[in-house]
């Protein structure tokens, strides 16, 4: 009985917490209006722009690209920005990239 | 933006579909037996909307070796699904999965496996210590920790299938999570698996990479330890960049390493093999040779050399990795018609300390 049960607790309780955050992460950004890609990007581009210096943002960019690609494979190259958009998505998800480290590889990979 | 308006940066960064891949041709002579293994390996990314990005990997591969006491080379060809899942970016830290995903247990698995990436194309020994890909619900995710290190984090649920030899899964629930120290560039992390069927057994790890911020030297480990055995392999990749002879040649050389021991739990040796691991203890030291011919483009070769109870023999690899990259759909305006050629950029298309670039997409 308990070496039945015990296995089950652990994945109640795992199940738990996993759906337990993502309703706290949830909670905390909700989703907003359907508005398109590129004008939520804009909107975040200009802001960080302003509060920072653009060459200030593209040695961060360039170090940010440097240690989150670097880990696993050479630094890749530069492809046309829309695929580097979608490659970047892709390695969001894949290496578990900050979304602070994604923004500023992708403005450092735009320029 | 230095001159680019912002509604010019975020046109031309709406995400396109892409199709990637790899394909490779290798020879793999163990203890004299010659094996030819082709394959290819597609990636498609889909990205829709704002937060959505479907994806998918197949790995089609045959692998071909003449029969004992010689003939004409045979062998099958297998196609396995290795992921298809679909993402949602629910906010900056957390992104949900759904489908058939890898398994997020030790870096290897996740990160390295892909044969363009990879220094050495031998499996490490531990690799079937753990599930390759799991179907079911995962969560993960990044975020600053502090001011030097960002933390990551994957768990997930997995159901039982059967549906399909190739696209079988485990009942149970794991995951894993690391910190990365971005000033010496350093990760390392910890990794759980508990099975929820037959013999309910609990698998851990740990893992440590590590990118030089002088040398162009990369280092990764795991350590991972289940009922079926336990081991962990030592790797690293150390481009001859900075040799001041031959630097043409020298530049697009890579020297690889690896040091890995497995030793085998509470099963049989027949049951260790039936899933891929070795059947008695075995260490196993392993040198590689590679050389990149152009971005994606690898020439790779290797000795390794295995001591087992079962028997000592020899490992040669010879072979050709290409990793390929198409958008499916209009990119626009390219890089260089914008006179943002990699060369403008002080890139001049190399990577990191002179490097030849190569990468794009972690399959």
């Amino acid at each position: 009985m308990t070496k039945s049960s015990s296995p089950r607790r652990s994945a109640l309780a795992i199940l738990i917490c996993m759906f337990a955050l993502s309703a706290v992460v949830f909670a905390g950004d909700p989703p907003r209006p359907a508005e398109p890609s590129a004008k939520k990007e804009a909107a975040n581009a200009p802001a960080v722009v302003h509060s920072f210096d653009a060459d200030a943002m593209r040695l961060q960019g360039e170090q940010r690209f440097r240690a989150n690609c670097g880990r696993c494979h050479a630094a890749p190259q530069k492809f046309p920005p829309r695929m580097m958009a979608t490659v970047l998505r892709h390695m969001r998800v894949r290496a578990t990239i900050t979304d602070q480290d994604m923004r500023l590889v992708l403005f450092y990979m735009s320029q | 933006m230095s001159g680019r308006s912002a509604a010019q940066t975020s046109d031309s960064e709406k995400p396109v579909p892409i199709l990637s891949g790899s394909a490779g041709y290798f020879n793999f002579v163990t203890a004299g037996q010659n094996q030819v293994d082709a394959q290819i390996n597609p990636v498609l990314l889909l990205p829709l909307g704002d937060r959505w990005l479907v994806e998918g990997r197949m790995e089609c591969e045959g692998a071909f070796q003449r029969p004992d006491g010689g003939g004409s080379y045979g062998g099958e060809v297998s196609k396995n699904l290795d992921y298809l899942e679909a993402d949602y970016i629910a906010n900056p830290h957390l992104t949900v999965t759904l489908g058939r995903f890898l398994t997020p247990f030790g870096i290897f698995n996740e990160r390295l496996y892909p044969i363009w990436i990879r220094s050495l194309q031998q499996d490490p020994l531990i690799l079937p210590l753990s599930a390759e890909s799991n179907d079911g619900m995962m969560l993960r995710g990044g975020f600053p920790a502090n001011a030097r290190a960002t933390f990551n984090y994957a768990a997930y649920v997995s159901a039982i299938s059967t549906v399909h030899n190739n696209l079988q899964s485990n009942r149970d629930v794991g995951g894993r999570v690391a910190l990365f120290f971005s000033g010496p560039r350093i990760e390392v992390g910890a990794s759980f698996q508990k099975l929820l069927q037959d013999t309910r057994t609990n698998s851990f790890g740990f893992h440590f990479a590590w990118l030089s911020t002088r040398l162009p030297l990369n280092v990764h480990s795991e350590y991972a330890r289940s009922n079926q055995g336990s081991g962990y392999w030592v790797d690293g990749a150390y481009r001859l960049s900075q040799l001041h002879f031959w630097q043409k040649v020298m530049r697009h050389t890579e020297l690889a390493g690896r040091a890995e021991q497995f030793f085998l739990g509470s099963i049989s040796s027949d049951e260790a093999q039936a899933v891929g691991l070795q059947g008695a203890n075995t260490r196993e030291g392993e040198f590689g040779l590679n050389y990149y011919l152009h971005d994606g483009l690898k020439l790779v070769s290797s000795y390794g050399r295995q001591f087992s109870s079962g028997g000592n023999l020899n490992l040669w690899t010879v072979g050709i990795t290409y990793r390929f990259l198409f958008p499916l759909g209009r990119v626009g305006q390219s890089m260089s018609a914008q006179g943002m050629s990699p060369q403008s950029m002080g890139g001049q298309g190399m990577g990191e300390q002179g490097l030849p670039a190569q990468g794009g997409v972690s399959q």
